[in-house]
């Protein structure tokens, strides 16, 4: 393989007479009153990999996005690129000109078209001449891929390639770019992968690092995010960590240990717990049974859910967790699974539909508002009867006066505003149109409430509304079932949190253990005790 | 819409009829104070020949056929399917009728029910491409439009089939209620059907859930699969009762013609979503849509003008619809097609 005639770097700290390749000072960045990036600076120096690390909400997108020119900084932040300072704000696009290009992690490749077109993309759509010489795109791609050790038909579809080489695909590619403005500037160019590595097998993932250290062998810099302290101890040299928005902390990865990086990540906070709304009972009845239940990434999990009691799901990206709600709500179909109602039916996963789902008490608050939660081009009151508009027809027809009277009296109650049954969904903040959805599906009392990042661009008013709401729910014997990627938010609402790791439940936390931290901390100590197995990789 | 979020941190409930809501009441009459001057202009251009119920009467009942075409038209539309192929199915039932009726000489209310069973079949055929091969419905119904106009032409011959049965003739063309034929109250019969089925059932609602959200409809318990098989079927079995009244009004089976009717059907439909309850498609802004571009191409065809214009005319119509729709709603995204 390429990759092994590559050297690590050495010394990543000794003193090089080049400029850093990215010198970032003082940067901040506002939100509203929100400060999401609070007077950070670090240097990204030539030929090393460095790391970037925080939980999400740290200001790692926020970071990423000035550099990619979707956010415009705060005055008084500075950018240097190779020594040269750069005019702020950057616009869209100009980070191709610097010498910087960036792998997300959907990776931005077009899945309907061949290897070539994805891998050409920027020289086919932007060449001066207006005239596309294909035999020499043909060449240049089977060039490039060859370079970097891929065994790759330029004329395969991307859609028909794994999604490791898929991976691969898409960081030649920023690699060929960061070369193109080398030619002309002959300074070193910079690749920002932002976790490209959650769906890869193990095996992958060394590809993938293989290339990473063909691009720093060039004299190139990349900057590596990933939740996987793992992964970042394997490839980076240093470190940067980011969390509430500034820089806690810059480590030599030949000196850092995992439970300083992951305390750097997650912090100590000495403040007391928050109060539980009510302390609860420890040992409620049994509500369903989950069997062996595998979807994309999860991977034959089983649990218990128990009458009454909030249950927390959470895990970093790619563990599977958030699949849950939707498996269990038949709106994704699994790979296997049984869900066992205590006194009720036994139901295999692939027989539930939503509909039969809806019609056993179930509820399902998909975290996609726009796509698969709300209509935003229909009414407060559609919105509100979607699952049960039947209930109005009497007598011939539809008693529409009744439905705008009840959906008024229902946004009264869910302290929708403005409460104007008629007004279209996308005339309301994200906080109420979520309370709309919330209050479509608590007014038919459900035994299960099915929930996936429920407060999601929800604002911080009403995200205390929409607890409550669940509180009292919880409380009056409903089950809910809450799939977050946000520890603070579990550990305020949750009886009980399940935090999984590579498609399995790896840690239960419960009681006077169940603060924020512990759920940040568990997330990232159980990335690394697992090891991925085959039948939790995606296939494409 | 945005006055609304604006006035949420002061007053919530109460909101004085603002300039914008004032706009809205605008638009819901908009085309039908544009018809009323269209019907003045050539009213006063041609105060004799325009300006009596006999013309009247007449564009009533010739544009019955387009008015039925709409109607079924805007049912898949509003669950999110385009029809592009009820012209056809129109040219194919007339046909089948001269065929069955005048060639083989089978009583008219048996060839009635087949031609209404033909409709159904081709709905379902239709379905099975779009809803279980999801085969885009523009494709699917382009394709057997060609196909069904094809069928046509080889059981006519190409050629018009006079001499279809008189019952049929009177029961469309033949009599008349207030002076207008009854062909007009049938469009008027199925517009009030809709009408009923959109505002005051379920069903209704569950058409608007599939067009506007289909992965919410579906995630809402709503069985998106049957609502849009029987929204297709519902437009073809429409416009095989579109083709015959188009029977009943010529008294013969026209292989060729009926076709001409797609763009004006579809159009009033388009037209039809910008008025009465802007932003929907409906039944009511349908029927007016349709016959104010009749009243247009009568007029101008009565002024002289040639008949390429009638052609100019409907598709500058379609495309001004739509325009004004996505202009009136600003940056919000068009609910319509």
């Amino acid at each position: 393989m390429a990759e092994q005639s590559f050297d690590r770097k050495t010394s990543p700290g000794a003193p090089t007479s080049a400029p850093p390749v990215l010198a970032v000072r003082h940067l901040s960045k506002t939100f509203g009153g929100a400060r999401a990036l609070s007077d950070v600076s670090f240097d990204v120096l030539p030929g090393e990999v460095h790391g970037l690390l925080g939980k999400n909400g740290s200001g790692k997108s926020t970071l990423v996005k000035i550099l990619a020119g979707f956010h415009a900084p705060d005055h008084g932040g500075e950018l240097r690129f190779n020594g040269e300072l750069v005019q702020l704000p950057l616009q869209p696009g100009d980070y191709r000109r610097l010498g910087m290009s960036f792998v997300h992690q959907n990776l931005g490749l077009v899945p309907s078209l061949t290897v070539l077109e994805n891998l050409r993309l920027v020289q086919l759509t932007s060449g001066k001449t207006g005239f596309i010489n294909w035999s020499a795109e043909d060449k240049a791609a089977r060039a490039a891929l060859r370079r970097f050790g891929l065994d790759l038909d330029p004329h395969e579809r991307v859609s028909r390639i794994t999604p490791v080489q898929r991976a691969l695909l898409a960081i030649v590619r920023a690699f060929e770019e960061i070369e193109l403005a080398r030619a002309s500037t002959g300074k070193p160019g910079l690749v920002l992968l932002d976790e490209p590595t959650p769906f890869l097998p193990a095996a992958g993932v060394d590809q993938l690092f293989g290339l990473v250290r063909s691009i720093t062998a060039s004299g190139s810099s990349v900057i590596f995010i990933s939740h996987d302290i793992d992964e970042v101890m394997e490839i980076t040299d240093r470190i940067s960590v980011l969390r509430d928005g500034r820089l806690v902390g810059e480590l030599d990865r030949s000196t850092a240990t995992r439970q300083a990086i992951i305390e750097h990540i997650v912090g100590r906070s000495l403040e007391a717990p928050p109060p539980r709304a009510a302390d609860a009972p420890r040992e409620r009845p049994v509500f369903a049974t989950v069997d062996s239940l595998s979807g994309k990434m999860l991977d034959a999990v089983s649990l218990e859910v128990r009458k009454g009691e909030i249950l927390g799901l959470t895990g970093l990206i790619g563990s599977g967790y958030e699949e849950i709600p939707y498996l269990l709500f038949g709106a994704w179909q699994g790979r296997s699974g049984r869900i066992a109602i205590k006194g009720g039916p036994t139901l295999q996963q692939a027989t539930i539909t939503p509909r039969a789902a809806i019609d056993m008490g179930f509820a399902l608050l998909p975290a996609d508002r726009h796509g698969a939660s709300g209509i935003d081009s229909l009414s407060i009151v559609d919105n509100m009867f979607t699952p049960d508009v039947s209930r109005f027809f009497r007598g011939g027809r539809m008693r529409n006066g009744q439905m705008v009277a009840e959906a008024h009296e229902l946004g009264h109650r869910f302290e929708v505003r403005p409460n104007d049954p008629a007004l279209k969904l996308s005339a309301l903040s994200g906080g109420n149109a979520q309370k709309v959805l919330i209050a479509r599906w608590m007014n038919r009392s459900p035994v299960l409430l099915l929930l996936d990042e429920p407060t999601q661009g929800v604002d911080v008013g009403t995200r205390a509304q929409v607890f409550a709401a669940l509180r009292a729910a919880a409380e009056a014997g409903m089950t809910v079932v809450c799939a977050s990627s946000e520890a603070e938010q579990l550990a305020l609402i949750c009886d009980r949190v399940l935090v999984f790791a590579k498609g399995r439940v790896s840690r239960e936390i419960a009681g006077d253990t169940l603060t924020k931290d512990e759920i940040s901390a568990a997330c990232y100590a159980s990335a690394q005790l697992t090891d991925p197995s085959p039948s939790s990789v995606m296939r494409p | 819409m945005t006055d609304a979020s604006k006035s949420s941190t002061t007053s919530p409930p109460e909101r004085s009829p603002s300039r914008a809501s004032r706009a809205r009441q605008f638009e819901r009459v908009a085309v039908l104070l544009v018809w009323a001057v269209l019907i003045a202009a050539f009213s006063i251009a041609m105060p004799r020949a325009f300006f009596n119920w006999g013309n009247f009467s007449i564009m009533f009942a010739s544009y019955s056929p387009a008015a039925l075409l709409a109607l079924g038209i805007i049912i898949p539309l509003t669950a999110g399917d385009y029809d592009l192929s009820v012209g056809a199915v129109l040219t194919l039932s007339a046909s089948t009728i001269g065929v069955l009726n005048v060639w083989f000489h089978w009583p008219i209310l048996l060839v009635l029910l087949v031609v209404l069973a033909i409709g159904l079949l081709v709905g379902l055929l239709h379905a099975l491409f779009i809803v279980y091969f999801r085969v885009p419905s523009l494709v699917v119904t382009l394709g057997s439009t060609s196909l069904m106009s094809g069928i046509v032409q080889w059981m006519t011959n190409s050629t018009t089939i006079g001499g279809i049965d008189n019952g049929l003739i009177d029961a469309t063309v033949g009599n008349r209620l207030f002076g207008i034929p009854l062909a007009f109250y049938y469009a008027f019969a199925a517009a009030l059907i809709v009408w009923y089925v959109f505002d005051y059932t379920p069903l209704g609602r569950r058409l608007l859930f599939v067009g506007r959200g289909r992965e919410v409809a579906r995630l809402n318990g709503i069985a998106v699969a049957r609502v849009r098989v029987g929204a297709l079927v519902c437009s073809a079995v429409i416009s095989s009762a579109g083709g015959i009244l188009y029977a009943g009004l010529l008294g013969s089976a026209d292989p060729f013609s009926g076709l001409n009717y797609l763009l004006p059907a579809f159009a009033a439909a388009f037209l039809g979503a910008t008025t009465i309850q802007p932003g929907r498609f409906n039944p009511w802004g349908t029927l007016v849509a349709v016959y104010f571009l009749a009243t247009g191409i009568t007029g101008l065809s009565m002024l002289g003008i040639p008949l390429w214009v009638t052609n100019v005319f409907n598709g500058a119509a379609l495309i001004l619809a739509v325009t004004i729709s996505q202009i009136t709603r600003g940056r919000e995204t068009s609910d319509i097609g």
